[in-house]
């Protein structure tokens, strides 16, 4: 039996033992190497992916037998992409952290890695229970990153980002429970079984808000966007871009995988409402973006406009859209992990992120300065950088499912334009001049990120196929049963 | 039968240890004596015997509880070393903590109305004495008063219910009454019901729950600390034990009727519980609430009867008794080194012991139900059983209020990982200090991995 997907899997687990063995100042070092053996791990298990497949590596253990509970896992192609994303960009984040002051080093990346486990858990789980475990498993090494190495406000914007989340992780265990009990006799939580469940039309949707709401504050969508700005605005750099990069994108990854195929007909019934919130957070989250004066602030609304986008994409059942959701999941984890690491340098270097009282830094720093305008790019969704496949895929199936829907969605792509190059404007430009000493040139370790990020930018641009095409049977196979009720 | 016995020759011993000049080693045997107690308790499993004219019924609801109670008993007794050496009349703590004990053993294996009352005086009684045993501090008299007081009064409840249902059914006997119930469904008289209600009342006393929780707080607040976490753990467990097992062994014909009440007054508890909790700035009386809160979360088991809450309620009662053991033993040695109970008592704890912080979260997550602890399983199982006996609002109003006390809980661990107030407080004297909050924080995690070495015990 293959045992990859297994080891992968436990691989961060492993290594966040491994971290805490060696001293303090060698904690990073130790933790960026076993990130990047991870993902190695995880590069040779996407070699090893045979698309046409479908479900793969399935393996299921017997854990707590008497509740029909079992440890079953498995990956199709959108397992293994956000596998992929997660794997690549821990090692990133890791890195982002060094030369930066960390109290308690040891600590603080014992919980990246732990909280990489429960990401990967996440997209593995083939067990309705499984999967609620490793989602709130999720939440707390996130919640105290934020607490112990957050900001000045952290106390109250964690416990608020804590509770908020932790009311939709609940709500979704009742509906788990209830589609549990629906299940014929001797209940299970396989995940198969929640498939071939016939429901009527009240109870689809119970189970669809229910759940709904779980992974609508988790993505965020509006109205429950509240917590998001002040939590990324408070978290610490590598915190935020667990979060913006990856942690998001398990409320998305439960929509794919958890919600429309288990309640397709409730779906269908209120597709177009949810739809609708979507698009007013893209429109409203773009517009508050344009007024913010803080960069990091600016990137965190602009983080809920990209994935109302995204999660508008999915509810429209069509495969141009949620090929461009899964593909945009992908360019927006790192397009934002860019924007962030952006924001942490001028921030560290600077001591303020106030756009008003930056600019001219284009005048000394080149690396910089074209890591950005690649990353922006991206962010602007121009041709032949990731972020115009997924956008461009999106609204090409928004347009299919309804015009109008299409039209407002379509404004994300010139408001945030808009807010990106006002932005570039006001920190880059300018005949500001900043010495040496203010703007101290940037480290190896902080170049290899930015190259890095850059360079997946445009490489998936120009190469979106090699992604694209792991995933798109999961994608046919996925819709089929969404229609096939 | 044997544990009972044995239970209590250990109190008996202890009580004349002042005669044998035993004092000294009356620690270690009292240890002995409920090793041994536990020996013989779990021996019984799977055996069913009724003792004294079946009024005693060793069946595995029986083992189990029984089992528990001494077991946590025994970690009580590991963090309590002080209790018996500070005071002059350490002997009679000892025989108190064991008879109270022996009370609860007897309220989980009685087959019998009068064994049940027997076993609740027995319990509380060495209770309203324990809760003064502090006797220079008023806060302790006023608790021992208190309880004592209304703790009567709930008893006169129990007793005249007894005797109603006595009325009804000329049996003291459970499995008697319940025959009797089941072949005259619908031609009962009133008073049978009105007993019904009183036992109910008297019972759902022990366990604080609203409307009759209101001298909780301040008992709980009031007597020493170690006492409190005694009746926490142990008592509450008896109480439940007991509740649990004359409604669903004895008024099972007449589910229909209790229910409800059950299910409201569980759902007004753990919401009056919860919310009142988040306004405590002394940790004591905090947790004091929060038990108010769980006991809701434990009646729930009771509205929704089968099996399946069985294993809930054994389950949500372990793990709730092994955190509040562990956060106890944590408040017990702050209490002793900076003489306060604040929430904010606890700040630096991280700084100055990781690992004891750790542990404390641990115990922390299992109160608030957050997976891996073992009281997110207690929970979880208990909403399972409640959802499959139709009470879904029920549930509703438990995650409602799970968020609330995640607010409260939460403040304990964040003070935890702040930074100390003072410079160079010391949590506790010795590392061997804080060992019961290790072991409950790794039974907490063990029983959050592996759950079905409990669940599906009965």
């Amino acid at each position: 039996m293959n045992n990859t997907l297994l080891i992968v899997l436990l691989w961060p687990l492993v290594s966040m033992v491994l971290s805490l063995l060696p001293a303090k100042e060698a904690s990073g070092k130790t933790a960026f190497a076993l990130s990047l053996a991870g993902m190695l791990l995880s590069v040779y298990l996407f070699m090893g992916f045979v698309p046409a497949n479908g479900m793969q590596q399935v393996m299921s253990y017997a854990w707590i037998p008497s509740m029909g509970i079992s440890f079953k896992i498995g990956m199709d192609g959108i397992s293994l992409l956000l596998i992929m994303l997660t794997n690549v960009l821990t090692p990133l984040i890791i890195l982002s952290s060094f030369g930066r002051k960390i109290e308690n080093p040891k600590a603080f990346y014992a919980l990246i890695l732990l909280m990489q486990f429960a990401l990967l858990g996440v997209f593995v789980a083939l067990d309705g229970f499984l999967f609620y475990i490793f989602w709130e498993l999720a939440l707390l090494p996130i919640y105290f990153i934020c607490l112990l190495w957050g900001g000045k406000d952290r106390v109250r914007i964690t416990l608020k980002f804590f509770i908020y989340t932790l009311t939709g992780s609940l709500l979704m265990l009742v509906s788990l429970i209830y589609l549990y009990l629906q299940t014929p006799d001797t209940h299970t939580f396989d995940i198969d079984a929640f498939y071939q469940l016939q429901l009527s039309g009240t109870q689809q949707a119970f189970v669809l808000w229910t759940m709904f709401f779980a992974f609508a504050v988790k993505i965020p969508i509006f109205p429950l966007h509240s917590w998001q700005p002040d939590t990324y605005v408070d978290a610490p750099t590598p915190g935020t871009m667990l979060l913006s990069g990856i942690m998001l994108k398990m409320g998305i990854y439960g929509l794919l995988r958890w919600l429309l195929p288990t309640v397709p007909a409730a779906v269908h019934e209120y597709g177009f409402l949810i739809m609708a919130f979507c698009v007013t957070g893209v429109v409203y989250a773009s517009c508050i973006a344009i007024v913010q004066k803080d960069f990091k602030r600016l990137i965190a609304y602009a983080s809920i406009a990209h994935v109302g986008l995204i999660s508008a994409g999915v509810f429209t059942l069509n495969s141009e859209a949620t090929e461009g959701a899964v593909f945009q999941m992908l360019s927006h984890g790192v397009n934002a992990v860019g924007l962030f690491f952006i924001a942490d340098i001028i921030m560290t270097r600077l001591k303020t992120r106030t756009l008003s009282e930056l600019g001219g830094i284009v005048n000394n720093q080149k690396i910089f300065t074209i890591a950005f305008m690649i990353i922006m790019l991206g962010t602007v969704a121009l041709p032949l950088t990731n972020g115009f496949v997924g956008e461009f895929l999106l609204l090409a199936g928004i347009y299919a499912y309804h015009k109008w829907m299409a039209f407002f969605a379509g404004l994300s792509v010139i408001l945030g334009a808009v807010y990106m190059f006002r932005s570039y404007q006001a920190i880059m430009l300018g005949s500001r001049h900043w010495s040496d000493s203010e703007f101290t040139p940037l480290t190896i370790s902080e170049k290899t990120v930015l190259v890095s990020v850059a360079a997946l930018v445009i490489l998936m641009g120009i190469f979106p196929s090699v992604l694209m095409d792991a995933a798109a049977p999961s994608i046919k196979t996925l819709l089929s049963l969404v229609s096939a009720r | 039968m044997n544990t009972i016995v044995i239970l209590s020759v250990t109190g008996i011993a202890a009580m004349m240890s002042d005669v044998f000049k035993l004092k000294k080693t009356l620690y270690g045997l009292s240890l002995l004596g409920l090793l041994i107690a536990l020996v013989f308790s779990v021996c019984d499993w799977g055996q069913y015997a009724s003792y004294f004219n079946q009024m005693v019924l060793t069946d595995n609801y029986a083992v189990v509880f029984t089992s528990m109670l001494i077991g946590m008993t025994f970690l009580w007794f590991l963090m309590s070393k002080d209790f018996f050496s500070s005071h002059s009349s350490a002997s009679e703590h000892y025989a108190l903590i064991l008879f109270s004990l022996t009370g609860g053993v007897m309220m989980t294996n009685f087959s019998d109305l009068t064994i049940l009352f027997l076993g609740l005086e027995i319990l509380s009684i060495s209770l309203y004495i324990l809760a003064g045993s502090d006797k220079g501090n008023l806060f302790s008299n006023e608790a021992s008063l208190k309880y004592f007081m209304i703790g009567s009064f709930a008893t006169g409840f129990l007793l005249f219910g007894i005797a109603l249902v006595y009325g009804a059914t000329s049996t003291f006997n459970l499995k008697e009454i319940s025959d009797y119930v089941q072949g005259h469904n619908g031609s009962l008289p009133t008073y049978f019901y009105a007993g019904t209600l009183m036992i109910l009342t008297g019972l759902t006393f022990k366990v604080s729950a609203v409307p009759f929780h209101f001298w909780a707080p301040d008992v709980y607040d009031g007597s020493p600390t170690l006492v409190t976490t005694y009746m926490l753990s142990v008592v509450k467990m008896a109480a439940f034990a007991a509740l649990y097992r004359l409604f669903i062994n004895c008024f099972a014909p007449v589910y229909e009727f209790w229910i409800p009440v059950f299910a409201i007054m569980s759902a007004v508890t753990m919401l009056l519980g919860n919310i009142t909790a988040v306004y405590q700035k002394s940790l004591k009386r905090m947790l004091a609430y929060s038990s108010i809160a769980h006991a809701g979360y434990m009646l729930m088991a009771l509205a929704s009867p089968g099996i399946a809450s069985k294993n809930a309620l054994v389950f949500y009662l372990l793990a709730y008794a092994i955190a509040t053991l562990g956060v106890f033993n944590v408040l017990y040695q702050v209490h002793k080194v900076t003489g306060r109970e604040e929430i904010k008592s606890v700040k630096g704890l991280f700084r100055k012991n990781p690992f004891a912080a750790i542990t404390l979260t641990l115990c922390m997550l299992s109160m608030a139900g957050i997976p891996p602890a073992a009281g997110f399983f207690g929970k979880y199982y208990m909403f399972v059983s409640t959802i499959n006996g139709g009470l879904t609002w029920l549930v509703l109003i438990a995650v409602l209020s799970s968020l609330i006390g995640v607010y409260f809980y939460f403040k304990v661990i964040i003070a935890a990982f702040q930074e100390p107030e003072l410079e160079n407080t010391a949590y506790y004297r010795q590392p061997s200090d804080l060992t019961v909050l290790y072991i409950c924080g790794i039974l907490s995690l063990l029983l959050g991995i592996l759950p079905q070495f409990v669940a599906g015990l009965l």
